[in-house]
């Protein structure tokens, strides 16, 4: 009994930290809609100045003086970062400011390790608060009691913050109807930018408050981001209570999950977020987002390519076909595995861009196939011709059950429970050692004699690619693509003339499962194995940061994404030391001069100059996001 | 298959153009440099060392060496884009490095495939030497095996009887705590296992982890986690009271790379592996340690001296082989002896594993620093399997 009450007391305090950085990413996405991807960031930099301070403050107040002070600095980053960068791209989609915020975590990662070094760095543990109190014979951390103390104090901060201040109504104002708040005449500028200084305060806080019982290392904000997105969506967004509650319900699921089930507590999180959204679409205390008015700003219709484009296009494949002559091994090796990016992104753009399903998560997709391939290969000896059968059709067959879950939620909540369902698939991959090896993977998956060669392998994927993206597109124009677009664009009108949404979305996601499994199967070939990696957040990442810098509002910008993330990834992997840091500067500088991403940008300026449809489509202002 | 291989070298030699200079041998390195700093960057001020020191005492039989490195970033994915870098671009003789279990796998299989020599430097899995094992592929650490062996062995000295493990949850762990299990009832049939934890790597719930050991009132723990999952374990463990009174057998935590951060927080007793490189005083290390002080007036991490020998192997290899052709450097590595700042060590032809050791001995702490005293190196040879038994392991 008394080892339960600890148990319970231990979850009560791993609950504190997680509330305080959670709440600061509710409150940033209830009020100005960002997905801040850099929160981790926050949360590892406010960590690391608060290891410098309290090294330097050793007394009890200086202790606590250094986390405040260190929390203070970060936010003051936070403040800056919004006024220079966010609000440049307010207006674009709304998941461009994801990408923004991933080009800074990447920044700050290598930034860390260039200022604090490379090893993980202790801090110390609280003054007076090092030692245990005893709790029903047991000891117990006092520092934990200090934080158990700690989250109902912040949260009753906040409440009196956000209820008895007009700053407060403010913002509670902006997280309802932020068009009515600027209607009323509100300056929504420094809003937004209070709103985000406070929120990643929080997340340093909470960064600090760990030195005493983390190592601080510049891996950290990877570790915590996850789990913050899932506390915030099971909480609810923009709801500071459900917040509170859903990071004490995970913090307690792992303390008692690790009692039953020692082995399981990497996909429990997971798997309670899924139940939840299944069960409560919008969370615990959640609503559906509000309608955004601007949402439904005029938006070109996508014209098919006309005969003069389809001549630039297949000029374009004619000079893939011929690259071959002028490169080498390795640059065919390189050039396979962007084709396989482009088949990637391809199929994440037709789920995103026209059938408005933003996927957090799509590197399930592509992981099911990769491992439907190898296993194929590795269990029933199948050729490399059957195995790339058999991968995008398991991808597409798993995707038919989690598509039927996903597509009954939107928005953001659609994008969790992929992101759910892709970690669950990780998990199961990570750990089902006797099956898919763990994370030893499964090697060996090479290419039948004729495709081995690098030539022949290329103009595999080539194929590939151009079937895909030719696919895709027909879907895209024809009937079936109409009909996702008109859900995507105006959901109850298109109900109104009699489209199933569920059904025809349903289907979009199995295709674009069909597609990404496709391109998994192909990588699993090109590199002669696979690894859980291909089913990780990374990955999913990867998949988004190449379809918007391709262009969001674009039928094929992706193409483009994918051909120049993955090569200036691939180079600077191999000609830097400090990829991250250069990538995620080049992502800032991209997201900042073509904030309709590369292809959204040039047709834009094609279009205007030619004052007729561009060659792609024209850039959209935001996407609808109705409920 | 073959023919065509040949086409495609030749190919590959008119059209990229850059074989290696007369008067230079290249090779490639691939480690998981941005992200694992902590261990790469002394790996890397290791080999850099040897390196100059190959090249002073003549190079390979005249001819420069010279090292092509990349970053993985621990992905197995990239260290493969890498690879293939190195190998169709750069035209190296041979690949070394790697941290990660799994990216060492999909190096060893690259190199099974496409028929290159790999020097494996750091990764521990048994797997890469026995299991899947392959002919191109040669390591240098003791494998997670001869670290379990020789813990078991110490651990079976021990009066404890009820044993609890906490590992991460991923075939390093999974297989260390099995080696560790079989190896130890082997040695004591009255020991039982009475309760174990799993937490995912990187992301340890250390109070709760610590409470529920606890709660199954072992004599002993077995412990394999690391970096910070350690601290965060060591502290919460500290402080609820887990590791009084308990013995306590740990992998790897005493190599500098883990147990420096610890700082005054270090545990006290603990049996564990690692590199005490303030007090070991043969002739070689001392050699080793004095170069690499004077050069980076910095002290080595365990990470230095794989980085190190590493450079060492792949020059003697070449030395030996006195030639670049794979079959030649398969050949003249089986059974290769070489200097190491531990020692000379072996390659052995049966499986490829070298008979590089480890230091076991315990944890203590002092000047607010932790140490390891009372240690001793064993080396490979005394626990690996017999050459006999360990060919019958691989495929």
């Amino acid at each position: 009994m008394d080892l339960y009450f600890l148990q319970f007391l231990t979850g009560l305090s791993n609950a504190a930290s997680l509330f305080l950085v959670a709440s600061g990413l509710s409150l940033i996405f209830g009020v100005t809609r960002i997905v801040n991807f850099a929160h981790g960031a926050f949360y590892m930099l406010g960590a690391y100045i608060a290891y410098s301070l309290t090294t330097r403050w050793e007394s009890a107040f200086g202790f606590w003086a250094a986390l405040l002070v260190s929390a203070a600095i970060v936010a003051v980053c936070g403040a800056l970062l919004e006024i220079l960068l966010l609000r440049r791209i307010y207006r674009a989609p709304e998941l461009l400011q994801l990408l923004a915020t991933f080009g800074v975590t990447l920044v700050v990662e290598d930034g860390v390790r260039l200022i604090w070094g490379p090893e993980d760095l202790v801090g110390p543990r609280a003054p007076g608060l090092s030692g245990a109190v005893q709790i029903l014979g047991r000891p117990f951390p006092a520092y934990d009691l200090v934080l158990i103390a700690l989250g109902p104090a912040v949260l009753g901060l906040l409440w009196l913050l956000l209820h008895r201040s007009r700053w407060g109504i403010l913002v509670r104002a902006a997280t309802q109807d932020r068009d009515m708040v600027s209607a009323l005449g509100v300056n929504q500028k420094w809003l937004f930018t209070g709103v985000f200084a406070l929120g990643v305060f929080l997340a340093a806080f909470g960064g600090g408050l760990q030195i005493p019982r983390d190592a601080v290392t510049h891996f950290m904000d990877l570790s915590v981001i996850t789990e913050v997105f899932v506390v915030v969506v099971i909480g609810g967004l923009g709801s500071i209570g459900g917040v509170f509650l859903a990071a004490i319900v995970v913090s307690e699921l792992n303390a008692f999950g690790i009692l039953v089930f020692p082995g399981i507590s990497l996909v429990l999180m997971f798997v309670v977020m899924a139940v939840v959204l299944v069960l409560r679409p919008w969370g615990f205390f959640g609503k559906p987002l509000p309608v955004s008015r601007a949402g439904y700003a005029a938006r070109t219709t996508w014209q098919p390519l006309g005969p003069r484009s389809r001549a630039a296009a297949g000029v374009l494949i004619l000079g893939a076909v011929l690259l071959p002559l002028v490169l080498g091994n390795y640059g065919l090796g390189v050039a396979s595995e962007v084709l396989i990016a482009v088949i990637f992104a391809t199929s994440l753009q037709f789920m995103m861009s026209v059938g408005g399903l933003d996927s957090f998560g799509h590197a399930a997709s592509l992981g099911l196939g990769a491992y439907g391939a190898a296993l194929s290969v590795q269990w029933l000896g199948a050729p490399m011709e059957l195995a790339l059968i058999i991968g995008p059709v398991v991808a597409a067959a798993i995707s038919l059950v989690s598509g039927w879950f996903c597509v009954r939620l939107s928005n953001i909540y659609f994008a969790m429970l992929t992101l759910a369902f892709a970690q669950i698939f990780w998990s199961i991959a990570y750990q089902w050692v006797d099956v898919t090896g763990g994370d030893n993977g499964i090697v060996g998956v090479w290419p039948s004699d004729w495709a081995s060669g690098a030539r022949a392998f290329y103009w595999l994927a080539l194929a590939a690619a151009v079937l895909s993206v030719g696919c895709i597109r027909y879907l895209t124009f024809a009937p079936f693509g109409h009909a996702l677009r008109a859900l995507r664009d105006s959901p109850q009108r298109a109900a109104a003339t009699g489209i199933p949404r569920r059904t025809v979305q349903h289907t979009a996601f199995v295709v674009s499962a069909f597609f990404a499994g496709l391109a998994g199967s192909l990588l699993a070939f090109q590199k002669g194995s696979i690894f859980p990696d291909v089913l990780g957040i990374p990955m999913s990442i990867d998949g988004l940061v190449m379809v918007l810098l391709g262009g969001f509002g674009t039928v094929s910008g992706g193409i483009v994404g994918a051909i120049v993330y993955k090569t200036a990834s691939i180079w600077l992997m191999s000609n830097t030391d400090l990829s991250r840091m250069i990538l995620g500067g080049l992502i800032i500088l991209l997201v900042v001069a073509f904030p309709e991403g590369i292809v959204g940008t040039l047709g834009r300026i094609w279009g205007a100059r030619k004052r007729q449809p561009a060659i792609l489509s024209q850039p959209v202002a935001k996407m609808g996001d109705a409920p | 298959m073959r023919g065509l291989f040949a086409i495609m070298g030749t190919a590959l030699c008119l059209a990229a153009g850059t074989q290696a200079m007369a008067g230079e041998i290249k090779v490639g390195e691939i480690n998981s440099y941005s992200a694992l700093p902590a261990f790469t960057d002394p790996y890397k001020k290791g080999w850099q060392l040897a390196l100059d020191e190959v090249n002073a005492a003549g190079g390979i039989n005249g001819d420069t060496l010279v090292i092509i490195s990349k970053d993985d970033g621990g992905k197995p994915g990239d260290a493969l884009t890498a690879a293939n870098e190195l190998v169709a671009k750069e035209g190296v003789v041979m690949i070394s490095g790697s941290f990660f279990s799994n990216v060492g796998m999909a190096v060893a299989d690259f190199a099974k495939q496409k028929k290159v020599f790999y020097l494996a430097g750091e990764p521990l899995t048994d797997a890469m030497i026995w299991s899947k094992g392959n002919d191109y592929t040669f390591r240098l650490r003791p494998p997670n095996y001869v670290q379990a062996a020789m813990l078991a062995q110490e651990a079976a000295k021990l009066p404890a009887k009820r044993w609890a493990t906490i590992a991460p949850n991923y075939e390093y762990g999974q297989s260390a705590v099995a080696v560790f299990k079989e190896l130890l009832q082997k040695a004591r049939p009255d020991v039982e296992f009475v309760g174990e934890q799993w937490p995912p790597q990187g992301k340890i719930d250390a109070g709760s982890v610590a409470q529920a050991i606890e709660a199954a009132k072992p004599d002993a723990i077995l412990n394999v986690e690391f970096g910070a999952d350690l601290v965060k374990l060591v502290r919460e463990g500290t402080t609820r009271d887990l590791f009084k009174g308990r013995s306590v057998v740990s992998f790897l935590t005493g190599e500098p790379e883990y147990l420096d951060p610890l700082k005054t927080d270090t545990p006290e007793g603990w049996i564990v592996t690692g590199y005490p490189w303030y007090s070991v005083d043969t002739p070689a290390h001392k050699a080793f340690l004095d170069a690499y002080q004077k050069r980076y007036n910095d002290y080595p991490r365990l990470g230095s001296v794989v980085g190190y020998a590493l450079v060492k192997s792949m020059a003697a290899i070449l030395i030996k082989a006195k030639s670049t052709d794979t079959d030649a450097l398969i050949a003249a590595a089986k059974g290769i002896s070489v200097d190491t700042p531990f020692g000379p060590i072996t390659y052995r032809a049966a499986d490829h594993q070298s008979t590089l050791g480890a230091f076991i001995g315990k944890t203590a702490l002092k000047d607010g620093k932790g140490v390891m005293v009372d240690f001793q190196y064993h080396s490979g040879n005394d626990f690996l399997p017999s050459e006999a038994d360990a060919a019958k392991l691989r495929p």
